[in-house]
């Protein structure tokens, strides 16, 4: 319907340290469409969030964003001192613009009506990431920004939470970039996956990328790092080589215990 | 309670009353954004606020206030930088402009300089110009930050999501340590220098435990700031104990008492 993206960075570079964190990443986000960057830990997904967000200068390359856009932003980590006594309302109340009757819509429509009153010091993970959720929704987003929105949260609510957001996009008729290091859990919420390692290594529809050799060899490798999570059970077949391959190396070292071990951990 | 009716403690009384209500939001937000060691910097700074008032023939209040301002302008990228921790960096500075200030006053000539009372404040110095000062910095400061409450608490819980939802962070930041710079300026001559951060730090502490929300424990803070130096003034009296020190042990001694008060929710 409309021709103009709602945000587009093009050509970003970034580099901390003399380490390239990203390497000439473009890409558009376009109105109503759930994009969903995936990557290793490390491959810098959080910032390039933050620089398409403004909170990050790129060192080359530039975010265009559409006049006025709202973006609605939920943080991967937002640490709160615990000296100040703050209520989930109270935290709500300081989204700017927001109004008592947002404040109560929002609540209910997450579920998390009861928490009103709660101190935010004394929710779970899971809670938590639902009062984010909620601050991000108040602003009224064209462009909703969701880092790791699952962390901490138990596996039942991770599958609500990633039902809840293409509800919610329809909702509000707005656009979700998401940040994941899980392509199988977004799997069916998602329209686009990026798969970033420093830059792009693929990106399509979510099962095309599933299959790409880059997406393979990324998340093989991760297998192989040990921060592999209990999700990734399919991708195993790929990974046998790496795994293999370790074994043997034990076994050179005279280590025949460690394949029952292995064997266990798998 | 009082023998022989003197006013002369009517002034300090007053300064310190009026600072103890500036200092509690003022102190709520140090403490909720860490930044204990900040106003530590600019206390100990604001003795080279002093150096320049005796070089200059400015008034002395005003040239401690510029001084005062100017260092925290000049800090301001610290403070920013020390949310992401930056211990040894603020440690240095902070020891260092008090270093640099006690060498700079001893260097300037022919003015003999108490410097008992700039380390622990000095109570006969206050005078009405002083409370003049308090009583327009206490106005500025309540009025700053009652008006602004939401914008500076939003930006304090999370500079982030302030900035994103089209709030002006730097500014804010600004304003807030501006203010604070104030207060710690005209603070000196009550508890002097090396008890500042206490007077910020230890209400706001003690209010924790009775408040649930913000706005509650800026205003508990700043009622737990005025007995402190009610209290503290009155056995300065009394006892002839010195007058800061005996503020800040009042204000310890509430922060232990409320320690005791049961945790709700």
């Amino acid at each position: 319907m409309t021709s103009q993206p709602l945000l587009e960075g093009k050509d970003l570079c970034l580099s901390f340290r003399q380490r390239k964190v990203l390497d000439n990443i473009s890409l558009t986000v376009n109105a109503g469409q759930i994009i969903t960057l995936i990557g290793p830990n490390g491959c810098g997904k959080s910032t390039l969030t933050k620089v398409l967000l403004g909170l990050q200068q790129p060192d080359t390359g530039s975010v265009r964003t559409q006049r006025n856009l709202r973006i609605g932003y939920m943080p991967q980590h937002l640490p709160l001192d615990e000296r100040m006594p703050l209520t989930v309302s109270g935290f709500l109340r300081l989204t700017r613009r927001s109004t008592r009757a947002d404040i109560a819509h929002w609540l209910e429509r997450l579920n998390i009506s009861h928490l009103g009153e709660q101190s935010v010091h004394k929710l779970s993970g899971g809670e938590w990431q639902r009062v984010l959720l909620a601050r991000a929704l108040l602003v009224k987003p064209q462009l909703l920004v969701l880092d790791e929105p699952v962390q901490g949260v138990d596996v039942q609510g991770q599958l609500e939470l990633y039902q809840l957001i293409p509800a919610l996009r329809d909702e509000l008729g707005c656009a979700v970039l998401m940040v994941s290091h899980d392509l199988h859990l977004v799997m069916s919420a998602t329209d686009e996956v990026i798969c970033l390692n420093g830059h792009v290594c693929c990106s399509g529809h979510p099962e095309t990328v599933s299959a790409d050799p880059a997406y393979l060899e990324l998340f093989g490798k991760r297998l192989d790092d040990g921060i592999a999570y209990y999700t990734h059970h399919h991708d195993h077949e790929h990974c046998d080589h790496d795994h293999g391959h370790e074994h043997t190396h034990d076994h050179s070292n005279n280590h025949p215990h460690d394949h029952t071990q292995s064997k266990q951990h798998d | 309670m009082i023998d022989g009716f003197d006013t002369w403690w009517l002034m300090p009384l007053a300064a310190g009353l009026l600072l103890a209500v500036s200092a509690g939001p003022l102190g709520s937000f140090v403490v909720w954004r860490r930044m204990a060691f900040f106003g530590d910097t600019l206390a100990h700074g604001a003795l080279l606020g002093v150096t320049f008032g005796v070089l200059t023939d400015l008034n002395p209040t005003l040239a401690l206030v510029l001084g005062s301002v100017a260092l925290a302008l000049v800090l301001l990228p610290l403070q920013l930088a020390s949310r992401l921790s930056a211990d040894t960096l603020l440690g240095i500075v902070s020891h260092g402009t008090l270093a640099i200030g006690l060498v700079a006053l001893s260097l300037t000539d022919g003015v003999r300089v108490d410097l008992m009372g700039y380390l622990f404040g000095d109570l006969l110095a206050i005078n009405e110009d002083h409370v003049l000062w308090l009583i327009a910095s206490t106005v500025l400061t309540l009025t700053v930050l009652i008006v602004f409450w939401d914008s500076i608490l939003a930006v304090t819980v999370s500079p982030e999501l302030a900035k994103i939802e089209g709030r002006p962070v730097l500014l804010l930041d600004l304003v807030l340590i501006m203010l604070l710079a104030l207060t710690v300026a005209l603070a000196m001559k009550v508890v002097g220098i090396l008890l500042i951060s206490a007077l910020l730090i230890m209400p706001p502490a003690a209010a924790h435990a009775l408040s649930r929300g913000p706005r509650r424990m800026a205003a508990i803070a700043s009622v737990i700031g005025i007995v402190s130096v009610a209290v503290g003034m009155w056995s300065s009296f009394h006892w002839d104990t010195p007058a800061g020190p005996s503020i800040v042990v009042t204000a310890m001694l509430l922060f232990v008492a409320s320690l005791l008060v049961p945790r709700r929710n």
